[in-house]
C-alpha cells in the first residue's frame, strides 16, 4: 500500500469510545455551573496555569518562530501519513518491537487483552494516556478480569474516587486539596490516619502506595506524546517518575498511540519538546521525559508492543477544514484560557477530550450526528483565546463555526418540512435581498415598541428565538430606523440648499 | 482486508485532494550565545528553581566532593562505565556496580540509598539533563530504583537551548531526559517535588 490513492473514494468511517456528550452541552453545564466548590476549584487552578504559561512562555525570543515550525511540521505530517506510519512502522520493527493496527476502540481494546493475556498477567500498570481513555481501555479490562492501575497521582485520585477525569492534563483539576485528602483516607487500603491536605503529604501518601506495585509489575500500559517514523523512537512526557517506572520496569510494555501523532524525524522533537511543556504545566521542561525505540537488550522491558490506532483520526483527516485538529499535541493551554471550560469544566463535554479542541475534535472523530456531540461546537464564545495559546495555531474558532455549519447542514438534510430556522433565513433572506424589502419591514418597528410595553424591554420570545431571551433581554426598539432616520435628514438637507448639519452627508468629507 | 491496509486506505482516501504543504520555516534560534561560565551559572539557576542541589566544582575536587555527598549513606550503585578514579575518595558505603555481566534486580536496586551516574548532555535553558545508556549513564532502571540520584555532568557537556542536544543525541538509545527531581502539579497545579522518581536530586558540574 502506498500514499497514493488510487481506489474508489471511501466514506469516512467514524470513531466510537469514550469520545461522545451524553447529554446536550446546555444542559450538562447546567448542573456543573450549579456547584460552586466546582467552579472555585477551576477557576483558582486554571488563572494559576495560565499566569505560568504566560511567564514561561515570554521568556523565549523565539516562541511565534516555533509555533510556525510546529503547526507546518503537523500540516507536513498529516499530508504525508501513510508514508510516515510505514516508515515508523520498518524503523520500530527493526529494532524488535511489534506493530498491531486497530480500526477503532473495539478492536485496539481486543489486541490490548490478547497481549496482556498472553504474559499470563491479570493486573497491569497504566501510565496517563488519552487515548487509552478514548478507548475505554480500563473498563474493558475490567469487564475481562483484568485490573488496571493508573499510576499518575491525578488519575489515580479519580480512579480512586470512581470519578471521571475533567481534563487532559490535570485529571483531577476539579477537586481541591481536602478533597483529594478525603479521597485517599477512605479509599486507600494503608494510609496514615494523620494525613494532612498539604499537597507534599498527599504525593507522598500516593508513592507509598504505589510503590509496591511498580517494582512487582511485569505488564505496563502507556501511550506515547511522539512518535519518529525516522528512527522509529517513541516519547513519553511525565512529571512523577511513574511513566519511567512503568517504561522501564516490567518486562512488557504496550503502548496505545493515534496514528495522528507521528513527526518526520529526531530533530522535529526539537520543536516540539520546547512547545509542550511550556504550554501544559507552564514549565520550562517538564521533570521527565523517557525516550526508547524498539528493544535495547538488557535494559527497560524486552516485550514492547504498540497499538496504532485510527478511531475516526481517518474520518477527521477527510475533513478538509477540519483535519487540522490532528496536529493537537494534547497540552491542555487551549481549556485554560478557555471563558467557557473555566466555568462548566470538563465534565459536560461528555467526550474524553474536552474544552475549545474537544468541542472540534469529538465531533470529527464521531461525526456530526454521533449522540450529543453536535452541541459541543456550540460551546464557545468564539473570543479566539483558544486559537491565540494553541501552541501549534490549530484556528480552533474556524473550525467551530465549518462544525456549527455542518450541524445545520446535516438536520436541514434529514427533515423535509421547513424548520423554523428555515423559516426566519428565508424572511431574513427576502429582507436583505433588497433596501425596499428592508425598507417595508421597517415600518413594523413601532409594533416592536409597543410588545416591548412600559418597562421598554421584551423579555421573552417565541419559538426557537426563545434561546436568545433565556438569559438577556431585549431593549426595546426605537420608533425609526437609522435608514428612515437618515432619508428624513437628507431630504430636509437638500431643502436647506446643502447646508446639511449631518456631516456624513458632505461629499469629500472623511 | 487486514486493519493496516484498512487504515493505510482510509487515510489515502482522506487525502485525495493532495493538501498542498509548504515548507517548514525554521527560523527559530538553532544555536546558543553563551559562553561557558554563563552556561554553567543559567542550568545552576534552573535546577536549584527545580529544586536540585547543585555543585560545581573543578574537575580535581570531584571525588572530594562525591566522598562528602555519599559520607552518609550504606550503599550506592553505580554504572560499570562510570570513572574509578571519581569514587577513589569515597570510603565507607557499600559500593554495588551495575554491568552488562552483573545486572542488579530491582530488590537489589531498592535495597541501596543512591546512585552516582554520569550524563549525556545538558540544556542550561531549560535546566534538563539527559542520560542516554552510554556506560557511564548505565541502564534507565539504576538511575530510577534508588530515592537519590547523584549526576555527574562535565561543564563541556552543557548546551544551552535543546536543538543543540538533539543533535548530539542518538535516538535509537535509550534516553531519559531530567529536570529536577520527581515532581507532580496533580494537586491544584501546586509543584511539589517528590513522588515516585528520585526524591533528591544532587548535580556536580565539573568545569
Amino acid at each position: 500500500m502506498s500514499g497514493t490513492f488510487l481506489g474508489m473514494p471511501t466514506l469516512p468511517v467514524f470513531g466510537h469510545g469514550n469520545l461522545n456528550a451524553t447529554e446536550p452541552f446546555p444542559t450538562a453545564a447546567r448542573s456543573e455551573l450549579a456547584n460552586p466548590q466546582l467552579r472555585a476549584n477551576l477557576g483558582h487552578a486554571t488563572h494559576t496555569i495560565r499566569d505560568k504559561r504566560l511567564r514561561v512562555v515570554a521568556e523565549l525570543p523565539d516562541w511565534e518562530e516555533l509555533r510556525d515550525a510546529g503547526s507546518a511540521i503537523k500540516e507536513n505530517v498529516m499530508a504525508n501519513l501513510p508514508a510516515l506510519l510505514e516508515q515508523f512502522e520498518a524503523n520500530f520493527t527493526a529494532r524488535g518491537g511489534v506493530i498491531h493496527w486497530a480500526r477503532d476502540a473495539g478492536e485496539a481494546n481486543a489486541i490490548v487483552t490478547d497481549l496482556i493475556r498472553a504474559t499470563g498477567e491479570t493486573e497491569v500498570v497504566k501510565v496517563k494516556s488519552m487515548a487509552t481513555q478514548e478507548i475505554g481501555l480500563n473498563e474493558h479490562l475490567e469487564e475481562q478480569g483484568i485490573a488496571a492501575f493508573e499510576t499518575d497521582l491525578a488519575e489515580l485520585i479519580v480512579q480512586l474516587d470512581h470519578d471521571k477525569p475533567s481534563h487532559i492534563l490535570v485529571p483531577a483539576i476539579h477537586k481541591n486539596r481536602s478533597q483529594v485528602r478525603e479521597i485517599f483516607l477512605r479509599e486507600m487500603p494503608v494510609v496514615d490516619p494523620e494525613l494532612t491536605d498539604e499537597p507534599a503529604k498527599l504525593a507522598e501518601a500516593a508513592r507509598k502506595h504505589l510503590r509496591a506495585k511498580f517494582l512487582s509489575a511485569k505488564v505496563a500500559v502507556s501511550g506515547a506524546n511522539f512518535g519518529l517514523a525516522d528512527s522509529g523512537t517513541l516519547a513519553v512526557v511525565e512529571s512523577e517518575g511513574n511513566g519511567r517506572m512503568c517504561l522501564t520496569l516490567p518486562e512488557t510494555l504496550i503502548t496505545v498511540m493515534g496514528i495522528e501523532k507521528l513527526l518526520p524525524s529526531w530533530a522535529d522533537l526539537e520543536v516540539f519538546m520546547q512547545l509542550l511543556p511550556r504550554s501544559s504545566t507552564g514549565e520550562r521542561m517538564n521533570p521527565y521525559t523517557s525516550v526508547w525505540t524498539g528493544v535495547t537488550p538488557g535494559d527497560g522491558p524486552q516485550n514492547v508492543h504498540l497499538v496504532l490506532l485510527d478511531n475516526g483520526r481517518s474520518a477527521a483527516l477527510a475533513d478538509e477544514m477540519g483535519r487540522s485538529a490532528l496536529h493537537c499535541i494534547r497540552c491542555s493551554a487551549c481549556m485554560n484560557v478557555c471563558p467557557v471550560y473555566e466555568r462548566t469544566g470538563g465534565h459536560a463535554y461528555g467526550s474524553t477530550y474536552p474544552g475549545p479542541i474537544g468541542a472540534i475534535l469529538s465531533p470529527l472523530l464521531t461525526g456530526i450526528k454521533s449522540e450529543e456531540n453536535n452541541s459541543l461546537p456550540y460551546a464557545s464564545s468564539l473570543c479566539g483565546a483558544c486559537y491565540d495559546a494553541c501552541p501549534v495555531k490549530i484556528n480552533i474558532p474556524e473550525i467551530l463555526v465549518h462544525l456549527r455549519a455542518e450541524d445545520v447542514d446535516s438536520k436541514r438534510s434529514a427533515t423535509k418540512v421547513p424548520t423554523q430556522m428555515d423559516l426566519m433565513m428565508k424572511g431574513a433572506s427576502w429582507a436583505f435581498s433588497s433596501g425596499r424589502n428592508l425598507g417595508l419591514l421597517e415600518k413594523g418597528l413601532p409594533l416592536g415598541k409597543l410588545a416591548a410595553g412600559k418597562k421598554r424591554k421584551i423579555t421573552k420570545l417565541p419559538g426557537i428565538v426563545a434561546g436568545w431571551t433565556q438569559s438577556r433581554d431585549i431593549p426595546a426598539p426605537p420608533s425609526q430606523s437609522f435608514r428612515q432616520w437618515w432619508a428624513k435628514e437628507h431630504q430636509e438637507a437638500n431643502h436647506d440648499g446643502g447646508t446639511s448639519t449631518n456631516p456624513a452627508a458632505t461629499k469629500g468629507d472623511a | 482486508m487486514s486493519a493496516r491496509a484498512d487504515i493505510l486506505e482510509r487515510i489515502a482516501s482522506a487525502l485525495r485532494d493532495h493538501p498542498a504543504v509548504e515548507p517548514v520555516p525554521r527560523a527559530y534560534r538553532s544555536a546558543g550565545t553563551l559562553d561557558r561560565a554563563a552556561l554553567v551559572e543559567q542550568l545552576v539557576d534552573r535546577l536549584v528553581d527545580y529544586k536540585a542541589n547543585v555543585f560545581v566544582v573543578a574537575a580535581a575536587d570531584a571525588p572530594a566532593q562525591l566522598a562528602t555527598l555519599l559520607a552518609g549513606v550504606s550503599s550506592y550503585v553505580v554504572p560499570h562505565g562510570l570513572d574509578e578514579g571519581l569514587l577513589a575518595a569515597v570510603d565507607g558505603p557499600v559500593r554495588e556496580v551495575d554491568s552488562p555481566e552483573r545486572r542488579l534486580d530491582v530488590a537489589g536496586l531498592d535495597a541501596v540509598d543512591a546512585v552516582v551516574t554520569g550524563a549525556a548532555v545538558a540544556v542550561s535553558e531549560t535546566g534538563t539533563i539527559m542520560l542516554d545508556g552510554s556506560d557511564d549513564q548505565g541502564r534507565r532502571i539504576i538511575s530510577l530504583v534508588p530515592d537519590r540520584h547523584i549526576c555527574l555532568l562535565r561543564a563541556s557537556d552543557i548546551v544551552q537551548i535543546l536543538p543543540e542536544a538533539i543533535a548530539r543525541l542518538d535516538a535509537t538509545r535509550p534516553q531519559t531526559w531530567i529536570s529536577g527531581p520527581s515532581a507532580t502539579s496533580d494537586i491544584e497545579l501546586e509543584r511539589v517535588e517528590g513522588v515516585h522518581g528520585p526524591r533528591t536530586l544532587d548535580v556536580l558540574i565539573l568545569t
